[in-house]
């Protein structure tokens, strides 16, 4: 096994094997591959491409439509964080109808909600609940805090997805043929590995839990092209990723979320592979069931990004009619989507 | 007894407006040409002139490190060193919101003329107006106090002509010290934060350009490192000198605590804004030397040479590179997005 930086980046860059085709899942690795600047230092026989690990960027766009309508109902206020404010419904986005006079606020982080909403009972905050299995427990603490401060007036409009059945259905897709995963950090230090096994193991494909640095990214796609065609998980984020996760995470998820089936943007339904609200927690719900339209309109292209099939320069509106400044799809507004980290760094879909 | 706040009557043009100029500003700020209380000061001065403006509206009005009254002297003074100047006068013109506390304005203007003397620049003209407050909105304070100062420098005879269309092939690249520490603390500020540790850099800088300009080292341009960071700033010189400028990661400064604070808050230092930094070009024979004046120059102390000016290669375009630490390279394009709003 190489040890040192130097030896690792002299294999990734002379690397000369059969093409080995690497997804990074999460959306914090498809940005610091871009800070880093990784493709540069890869040889043309490795390519990475950007999975499905945006939450923003597989937001439907049913769901951005019923937040712009919250906004607009009287003594109704809309939380967000600042990432999907630009994002667009099929209409409008957040950040048009706050300019519109809706009630939008943005937040770094859920619990500076508790104190807007305990001094302003006489209106609902509803905190749009976007992410993964990382975000949700965040959310959980979020209305356990609620309850025990006695906060009626706090809810949530849900779109919360799962990774391991999104993960199987990119392994399906016969069009990608993808080689090995780097599998989300953030997401196992809350689940663990032990649940991308199966997938692993039936596709005889390899994951390698990475860390975000860029020492760590590398040595992580070292790794998986060692690892080449054995259908197994390693960890090599272990500072961080414990193999059972993080139990009372898991369990503040569970108490408050069960799971459901979910609509990824451009992907369709995927069974089981979203979080909802539980029936006991129906009174925090500000009707997130059934936002299940997605209209991604005006050619973008979103689906094929998203899964793996086009790189983001092979879209015909990337950098013309799809900009950072004038973004048409999710993932060119998301600092975690790959479209807005491939146009930021230059970096090129081959 | 409450506190004595500005009301719309200083805004009328009447005895409490008089009272207002001759015990706050005109006090603070006096020197021979505001003295005498003319509707325009007639200055001395010949050869080539450089002037800019700037407006302040930065909240909130007094943040760890600075306030808003150095801040507007400072932006001023800065933007036209830049330009090879030496700054001699500056206009400030005060937009007060009915309702701010005049000892809050007094703290004010009292920075503002300790800035000025430090700067070496005389303020001969003002203006002051009230209006009705404006209502909060989002949650963010609206600022009660916005200060627009305008600049006269004069740029010495002889003195080369600067700006990035003068920067060449081969230039090197410095940075007069740490990055975005302005922009932590303005944020830092508003979100609450009991941090002792990030402080705005705001601060004027004569000393350090006149020690450079002076001495004869080839600079081809200089640019005060302000809102959108060094990223935004280099970024715009690449592509108005027609040229690639690379940054190596590993020589960028950046204060631990601010670096530590931007690995929380998921910020990159090379898009977040300074108050008192400048970046600057110049020619590759003449870099030690240029490191060391700015190094033994007021608030150039952690100076550092962080990249280079080269052609642009066959099929590439004009822009601003990365060298990353671990040896990669990618561009650094423009910042998208709010950034931070309102942190000057």
């Amino acid at each position: 096994m190489m040890r040192t930086l130097d030896e690792i980046t002299e294999f990734l860059r002379t690397y000369d094997g059969p093409e080995m085709r690497i997804m990074e899942v999460c959306g914090s690795h498809t940005a610091a591959i871009a800070r880093n600047g990784i493709p540069s230092l890869l040889s043309p026989g490795i390519r990475l491409i950007s999975g499905p690990g945006c939450p923003v960027c597989v937001t439907v766009s049913s769901y951005i439509d019923r937040l712009t309508e919250l906004a607009m109902e009287p003594d109704t206020v809309v939380v967000s964080f600042g990432d999907l404010l630009r994002v667009k419904g099929s209409g409008r986005s957040l950040a048009e109808t706050k300019a519109d006079g809706g009630k939008v606020i943005v937040v770094y982080s859920p619990a500076q909600m508790l104190d807007l909403a305990a001094a302003d009972p006489g209106r609902c905050y509803v905190f749009a609940a976007v992410g993964f299995e990382t975000t949700a427990p965040v959310y959980a603490l979020l209305l356990e805090e609620a309850e025990r401060r006695g906060i009626r007036n706090i809810r949530l409009l849900t779109s919360l997805k799962t990774m391991p059945a999104v993960m199987e259905r990119v392994c399906l897709d016969a069009g990608v043929s993808i080689g090995g995963f780097l599998a989300p950090g953030h997401v196992c230090a809350v689940t663990g590995y032990e649940l991308f096994r199966g997938t692993a193991e039936r596709f005889g494909v390899p994951f390698v839990v990475s860390g975000f640095t860029g020492e760590q990214l590398l040595a992580s796609i070292c790794r998986l092209v060692q690892l080449r065609g054995r259908g197994t998980v390693e960890n090599l984020y272990r500072t961080v990723v414990k193999p059972e996760g993080n139990r009372e995470a898991q369990q503040l998820i569970r108490r408050w979320f069960r799971p459901c089936d979910a609509v990824w943007r451009g992907m369709g339904n995927i069974p089981g592979s979203g979080l909802c609200l539980r029936e006991s927690a129906r009174d925090r719900d500000a009707g997130s069931a059934g936002l299940v339209e997605d209209r991604a309109g005006n050619g973008c292209q979103c689906a094929s990004v998203l899964t793996g099939r086009i790189p983001p320069t092979g879209c015909p509106l990337f950098g013309a009619a799809c900009t950072p400044q004038d973004p048409r799809g999710a993932c060119m507004v998301s600092q975690e989507g790959a479209c807005f980290n491939y146009f930021i760094s230059g970096r090129k879909g081959k | 007894m409450q506190e004595p706040v500005i009301t719309m009557a200083h805004g009328s043009g009447g005895d409490a407006t008089g009272r207002l100029i001759a015990e706050l500003f005109a006090e603070a700020f006096h020197n021979e040409y505001l003295d005498r209380m003319e509707d325009a000061s007639v200055l001395p001065g010949s050869g080539r002139i450089a002037m800019t403006t700037d407006s302040f509206v930065v909240s909130p009005h007094r943040f760890p490190g600075g306030d808003i009254g150095r801040l507007s002297v400072c932006g001023t003074v800065n933007d036209l060193l830049t330009s090879g100047a030496e700054p001699r006068y500056l206009t400030a013109g005060f937009i007060l919101e009915e309702g701010l506390a005049l000892s809050e304005l007094r703290a004010v203007v009292q920075s503002m003329a300790e800035t000025a003397r430090e700067a070496g620049v005389l303020i001969v003209t003002g203006d002051t107006k009230v209006v009705e407050p404006r209502r909060q909105r989002g949650g963010i304070l609206q600022s009660g106090l916005m200060i627009n100062t305008a600049g006269v420098g004069f740029i010495p005879e002889g003195r080369t002509e600067l700006g990035a269309a003068h920067i060449e092939d081969g230039d090197v690249i410095l940075v007069s010290g740490t990055l975005g520490e302005h922009h932590a603390a303005i944020m830092a500020g508003r979100m609450g934060l009991e941090n002792a540790s990030l402080f705005s850099d705001n601060a004027p800088l004569g000393d350090m350009a006149g020690r450079l300009l002076r001495s004869g080292v080839r600079v081809h341009a200089m640019r005060d490192v302000t809102r959108g960071g060094l990223a935004t700033v280099l970024g715009e010189s690449a592509r108005a000198a027609g040229l690639q400028i690379t940054v190596e990661e590993n020589r960028l400064p950046v204060q631990r605590e601010v670096a530590d604070f931007c690995g929380i808050m998921g910020l990159d230092p090379l898009y977040m804004g300074n108050e008192g930094k400048l970046v600057i070009a110049v020619a590759p024979e003449d870099a030690e030397r240029a490191l060391a004046l700015v190094r033994g120059s007021r608030y150039g102390e952690r100076a550092e040479r962080i990249g280079f000016c080269r052609a642009v290669p066959e099929g590439e375009e004009p822009l601003l590179l990365l060298q990353t630490a671990i040896g990669g390279r990618r561009v650094l394009g423009p910042l998208y997005g709010e950034g931070l709003p309102r942190i000057c």
